[in-house]
């Protein structure tokens, strides 16, 4: 977004009622905005299962597959958000399905995912190089351009959005119950495995609507850093899931409005503003743990048995 | 019979711990007139064609505490998955209150082998126990729905934080609870629907010594005043042996059940083992065995942590 490199750029008044009306006499600034409200919020509620879950790098690996898939789109000429969505979801399946015969131990999990990565990675690469030319280069796939959302492609993205939230609140207990203690959610006829697989496709939805945005490198501007910062602040759930779609929101929108007077790209502006969150957040958690450190007995022997 | 150790060991260590059990005597089995709460009747297991063991005759009625015993690798374990119908028995009959094992699941409470929460786990203790009642139900709530509900929920969440006595660190991120605190809040959270069975599997494991006999002496409370049934895999029988109605010792291929008293002898253990085992009560009223043959991988280095008395007897 490179507005500000404009004769007549636009200058922040502190008027904020004057700005926004400036700003949202522009139809694409109102897509923006109308995009990132979407993805903060599904971000938001699916990444804290993500970090919850220790799932960083499978959705590190799905937003990759955003890449090859938006570059598959532009070379065979069909939908940008079909691309986004067909690769990450397929992404998805095919980490889950070759999981499932690794038994899902850790380590099993991030070689299973590591692979899927190179391999989504080398197919990106290879659709660029087929397309030659035209594709004003990969910069715009990997870094995300707010400019071109269309009216379509907001509405695109809120229904994925509405079905992705819809899904996880219907599976969101028992899913954070086997995120937390797998063992026994199975010992309660919780179909573990079967959420694991469902988690991993909305994970696939949602890293595809946030790389519309921020490009596949700086989905977890939106994925990972509202989430940590929100799980810095609290460790009540509800809580916790609330701040987190809070954050995202914004750091996506003031982000918006930074990338809007300024010269320099929307990502970073969307990325550091999250980021000095999660400082922030960190140091909040220091201070008050230094604060509330007191003396701990040791557990009295049988004392409240 | 030549000795009877454990009535004196009962009485010897209640006065030395003195807490609750102290008051409550330990009720003879009131399985007599009610159907038992577990009853297994030649009962045997195979896992990957190999018969871990076989003729395990055991019946526990309500509010009674029973151990399994036995060296590593002899299918402790796998008795507990049995009760829990997630294995089949290869032979014999299992009932489980009254019905099929599985069949009867929700008043089942379940502790897996021991499971911890690294300090990153940024959920509150009171959340893990309140996942033990309702985690595995489908959908949001309704707000404004079921006030009343949720607030017997909580009530109950807080009485069972209660029980285990872990009011004071249920709202810290259960990362940042001791061992021994986790496993308090675990046992809550298996005890939240009120089970008549509470299985367990190795809770004393990697607790230290003073939490070790908390610990037990909570589950022998709860056992005893909430007539719940405990069945529980031990390493070491010492921590537990004054709770103690009834011991299962497993060995290569066989089992015997029993009072401790019957169970927990030279003549028994020689006779299961096949080889000489000699049972030797120390000063402070442990018990040590002597003989057993090891299994395939040592067994009591988990203990290093322990007194000379744990570690010897490596039950």
């Amino acid at each position: 977004m490179l507005l500000g490199s404009d004769a007549a750029s636009p200058v922040f008044s502190w008027n904020l009622l004057s700005d926004f009306q400036e700003m949202w006499s522009y139809a694409f600034m109102v897509n923006a905005f109308r995009a990132g409200l979407v993805v903060a919020v599904v971000c938001g509620v699916v990444g804290w299962f993500m970090v919850l879950r220790r799932q960083t790098f499978a959705g590190h690996t799905l937003s990759v597959a955003a890449f090859p898939g938006a570059a598959l789109s532009v070379l065979a000429g069909f939908s940008l958000s079909l691309g986004y969505f067909g690769f990450c979801i397929a992404a998805a399946l095919v980490i889950a399905g070759l999981q499932r015969r690794g038994q899902g131990s850790g380590a099993e999990e991030s070689a299973v995912t590591g692979t899927v990565q190179a391999f989504v990675l080398a197919c990106g690469f290879l659709f660029i190089t087929l397309y030659k030319g035209l594709l004003e280069g990969p910069e715009a796939l990997l870094f995300g351009s707010f400019l071109g959302i269309t009216t379509g492609q907001v509405v695109v993205l809120a229904a994925a959005g509405a079905v992705v939230l819809a899904v996880l609140a219907v599976m969101g207990r028992p899913l954070l119950f086997a995120s937390i203690d797998p063992e026994v959610a199975t010992g309660r006829g919780v179909p573990v495995r079967l959420l694991s697989t469902v988690f991993l496709v909305l994970l696939g939805a949602a890293t595809a609507e946030a790389s519309q945005i921020t490009g596949t490198l700086l989905v977890f501007a939106l994925m990972v850093i509202p989430a940590a910062t929100a799980q810095q602040l609290t460790a009540r759930p509800g809580l916790s899931l609330l701040l987190s779609v809070l954050l995202g929101l914004a750091a996506c929108w003031c982000g918006l409005i930074a990338a809007y007077y300024q010269p320099y790209p929307l990502g970073f502006f969307v990325t550091g503003f999250a980021f000095a969150g999660y400082v922030l957040a960190h140091l909040v958690r220091i201070a008050r743990e230094a604060l509330g450190r007191r003396p701990r007995g040791p557990l009295a022997i049988g004392g409240a048995a | 019979m030549s000795v009877n150790p454990t009535e004196e060991v009962r009485s010897e260590e209640t006065r030395a711990v003195s807490e609750g059990t102290g008051s409550t005597p330990v009720a003879p089995p009131p399985s007599a007139g009610g159907e038992p709460v577990l009853a297994l009747h030649g009962a045997a297991v195979r896992v990957g064609g190999r018969t871990l063991w076989s003729g395990v005759d055991l019946t526990v009625g309500a509010g009674e505490f029973t151990a399994v015993l036995g060296p590593n690798g002899v299918g402790k374990s796998t008795l507990i998955k049995v009760l829990l119908g997630v294995l089949p028995a290869a032979a014999g009959e299992v009932r489980v209150l009254g019905g099929a094992p599985g069949a009867r699941n929700s008043a089942v409470g379940y502790l897996p082998q021991r499971r911890s929460f690294d300090a990153s786990v940024r959920i509150r203790g009171v959340d893990v126990v309140r996942l033990g009642l309702d985690g595995d139900r489908w959908g949001i709530p309704v707000p404004g729905l079921g006030r009343a509900k949720r607030r017997a929920a909580r009530e109950r969440v807080e009485a069972v934080i209660e029980l285990v006595g872990a009011s004071a660190y249920a709202h810290r991120p259960i990362g940042q609870c001791s061992g021994g605190e986790q496993q308090r809040l675990l046992i809550a959270q298996a005890l939240i629907r009120r089970p008549q069975v509470l299985l367990l599997d190795e809770p004393l494991d990697s607790l230290d010594l003073p939490n070790q006999s908390a610990v037990a002496a909570l589950l022998g409370r709860i056992c005893h005043q909430e007539q719940v049934a405990v069945v529980m895999v031990a390493h070491d029988v010492n921590p537990i042996l004054h709770h103690l109605d009834r011991v299962v010792y497993i060995a290569e291929g066989g089992a015997v059940s029993g009072t401790p008293a019957e169970v927990i002898t030279s003549d028994t253990l020689t006779r299961l083992y096949r080889t000489p085992v000699e049972v030797l009560r120390t000063s402070d009223g442990r018990l040590v065995v002597v003989g057993q043959p090891e299994a395939p991988a040592l067994h009591n280095d988990r203990h290093d942590h322990g007194t000379e008395g744990s570690r010897a007897a490596g039950i």
